[in-house]
């Protein structure tokens, strides 16, 4: 028998109660681990963004296309550096669950004014030159074991082929590599010319618009003569910094996300308290037995060692078995959420932080009983009981 | 030397606080016992016989006077020393047995030995040598929830007596248990004082208990009145 076997004995002398205090405290880092990734991955995408470069898109709704026009009036505002356009062509592989986000791009300026998506140089020049060219993010490649060279079709789930059907084929010309991990390659970049000619609806228009500037410094009034020269035409348009759009896209989620957050804080902290006054009374049912112990040669600081290594093994219990679940949770869903949220991932800093959090959960909750179990007048409890 | 002293109580006083009220216990109490000793302390509830036990197991402290124990003070040693010179010097035994619920016999009885230097096997043998001295080392493995009253104060013995103290304090021994189960008591504890030398300081207030012992102290209003016990 160690000291370690009394803990245990302790512990577990109330199976039930060892078992809702733990669960307690399971489903608070379950909620801390994989809100607290959820949350990660809102803000790296805001984050990522570069703040030199600024995203036109009409007024109305970033969902509402422009006139391609625009692409050359903005190339001749003061201020602007290179431009380039896209548009949305959704797109999936083979089965509608095979997601593929896609984008019908100008391909020499899309590059320049996405200078971290990275491309070998032949690669690169192959893209160029194939007007069925497709450039794909490493991520989606390495998904679906495609190899520069491959034919594949891609499936649009908004436009369709003029010969009939909604199937385009392409060529694997190059793949992109991010110019860090938190990169999102899970996208395609294909020739705007040859969605244009192959679309059956097709139009002069384009979804939005990216432009760098010559200086961050200028965003604010590039951006205001963007619009100002739009103003008052059949499609205004609404300038802002790549940052502030992906924050006012993420916004829409965020606000949920702030309510999720809020609930989530306010249940982890009723289980903090929950768990305290379970640990206390634990402590305090023990009262006599604690005397004993200390009669018997048991010295305080052992008593206070003894207790409190009792209410840090039970925090670590149920913590590491709540963020081990949401580690878990967070790999099965990373695949299915990658549209949404490419940067979802339990990140070291995450589980550090809430072993951090077990830590001093197990310290304040278990150091006032241990405290008092020191303390404890050996004549008093012996009066009580 | 049989009579060598092993306590030496030199005018004790003890008082209690309870919100602005003091009580006062006792005044200024002597006290002498000696190695190998079997001492009965006797008195009607609330005469400070607990009070008294506490002081002698450095469980509690006296308001002043002098506690020797094998001529060295006890009464002003800090908590850490205290609790080793109990480790090391006394057995306890209490009226309600005191024996961990989640442990069985042999973990109970093996307590003490936490606090000692010996190793796993060695602490076994010394366990299985205090079970079979208070004839339960058949049911080593038994939760003390499983047994009976008188077993739980034979296994509570054990406990006392396995890491060997010089002396052993008993409060109330008998008092939640039969009068057959009790004498058994009893008796185990005279064989642990004849045969085997502990000196013994029992609490109680059963004088049918006090005859097993060799001497009996009468304490009332804060003093010991010397006389015989009377059997009732
Ligand atoms: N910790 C304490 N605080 C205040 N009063 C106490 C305390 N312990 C004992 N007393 C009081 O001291 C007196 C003697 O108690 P005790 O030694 O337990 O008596 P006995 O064991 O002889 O019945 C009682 O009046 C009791 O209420
Ligand atoms: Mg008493």
């Amino acid at each position: 028998m160690t000291d370690l076997y009394l803990i245990y004995k302790n512990m577990t002398r109330k199976p039930l109660r060892l078992f809702l205090t733990c669960f307690a405290i399971f489903i608070a880092f379950l909620l801390y681990g994989a809100v607290t990734a959820l949350k990660g991955a809102l803000d790296s995408g805001v984050e990522m963004s570069a703040d030199d470069r600024l995203v036109v898109v009409n007024r109305i709704n970033f969902t509402n296309p422009l006139p391609i026009s625009y692409v050359q009036k903005i190339r001749s505002v003061e201020g602007v550096e290179k431009v380039t356009f896209q548009n949305w062509f959704g797109g999936y592989y083979q089965d509608p669950k095979q997601q593929v986000v896609t984008f019908a791009a100008e391909p020499e300026s899309y590059l320049d004014v996405y200078p971290e998506l990275l491309v070998e140089p032949e690669q690169r020049q192959n893209w160029l030159r194939d007007r069925q060219g497709l450039l794909v993010g490493k991520a989606i490649a390495e998904q679906f074991g495609w190899k520069v060279g491959d034919k594949i079709p891609l499936n649009s789930n908004i436009f369709s082929h003029k010969d009939g059907g909604q199937t385009w084929d392409f060529n694997i010309s190059g793949i992109y590599t991010g110019e860090d991990e938190q990169m999102d390659t899970r996208s395609a970049v294909f020739h705007y010319q040859y969605f244009r000619e192959t679309n059956s609806w097709n139009t002069d228009s384009v979804g939005w618009i990216g432009l760098t500037t010559k200086d961050p410094a200028l965003n604010e009034q590039v951006a205001k003569r963007i619009d100002e020269m739009f103003a008052n035409s059949s499609a205004e348009t609404d300038t802002s910094t790549e940052k502030a759009f992906n924050k006012a896209f993420i916004e829409q989620i965020g606000n949920i996300g702030l309510i999720i957050f809020g609930v989530v804080f306010m249940a982890f902290f009723t289980i903090l308290v929950l768990v305290g006054n379970t640990m206390a009374l634990a402590v305090r049912e023990r009262t006599g037995e604690i005397a004993v112990l200390k009669t018997l040669g048991f010295n305080a600081s052992r008593i206070f060692r003894m207790v409190l290594a009792e209410s840090m093994l039970v925090t670590l219990l149920g913590g590491l078995a709540g963020l081990g679940t949401a580690y878990l949770l967070i790999e099965g869903a990373k695949a299915a959420m990658a549209r949404f949220l490419p940067g979802l991932v339990m990140t070291p800093e995450i589980a550090v932080q809430a072993v951090g959090y077990m830590l001093a959960l197990g310290l304040i909750t278990g150091l006032l009983p241990a405290f008092k179990a020191m303390r404890l007048n050996l004549a008093t409890a012996f009066a009580r009981g | 030397m049989a009579s060598e002293t092993l306590y030496d109580l030199k005018a004790i006083s003890k008082k209690f606080t309870r919100g602005k009220e003091t009580i006062t216990i006792f005044e200024s109490l002597d006290l002498q016992i000696k190695k190998g000793d079997f001492v009965a302390i006797m008195g009607p509830s609330g005469s400070g016989k607990t009070t008294l036990l506490n002081m002698l197991g450095g469980v509690d402290q006296p308001s002043g006077g002098e506690i020797l124990f094998d001529g060295k003070r006890v009464d002003n040693l800090g908590e850490g020393d205290l609790a080793r010179w109990r480790a090391n010097n006394i057995g306890f035994i209490f009226q309600f047995y005191n024996l961990m619920p989640m442990l069985n016999a042999a973990r109970n009885v093996e307590l003490p030995l936490l606090l000692t230097k010996l190793n796993k096997k060695q602490r076994n043998q010394f366990v299985e040598t205090a079970l079979t001295l208070v004839g339960l080392a058949d049911r080593a493995k038994h939760m003390p929830g499983e047994m009976s009253g008188g077993q739980q104060q034979r296994v509570a013995i054990a406990r006392a007596i396995v890491s060997d103290p010089k002396l052993i304090l008993c409060d109330e021994p008998t008092g939640d248990l039969d009068r057959t189960t009790a004498d058994e008591i009893l008796e185990m504890l005279q064989i642990l004082n004849r045969d085997h030398g502990k000196t013994i300081v029992m609490v109680t207030h059963d004088p049918r208990a006090a005859k097993y012992a060799g001497r009996t102290l009468h304490l009332d209003k804060g003093a010991f009145v010397e006389r015989e016990a009377e059997i009732v």
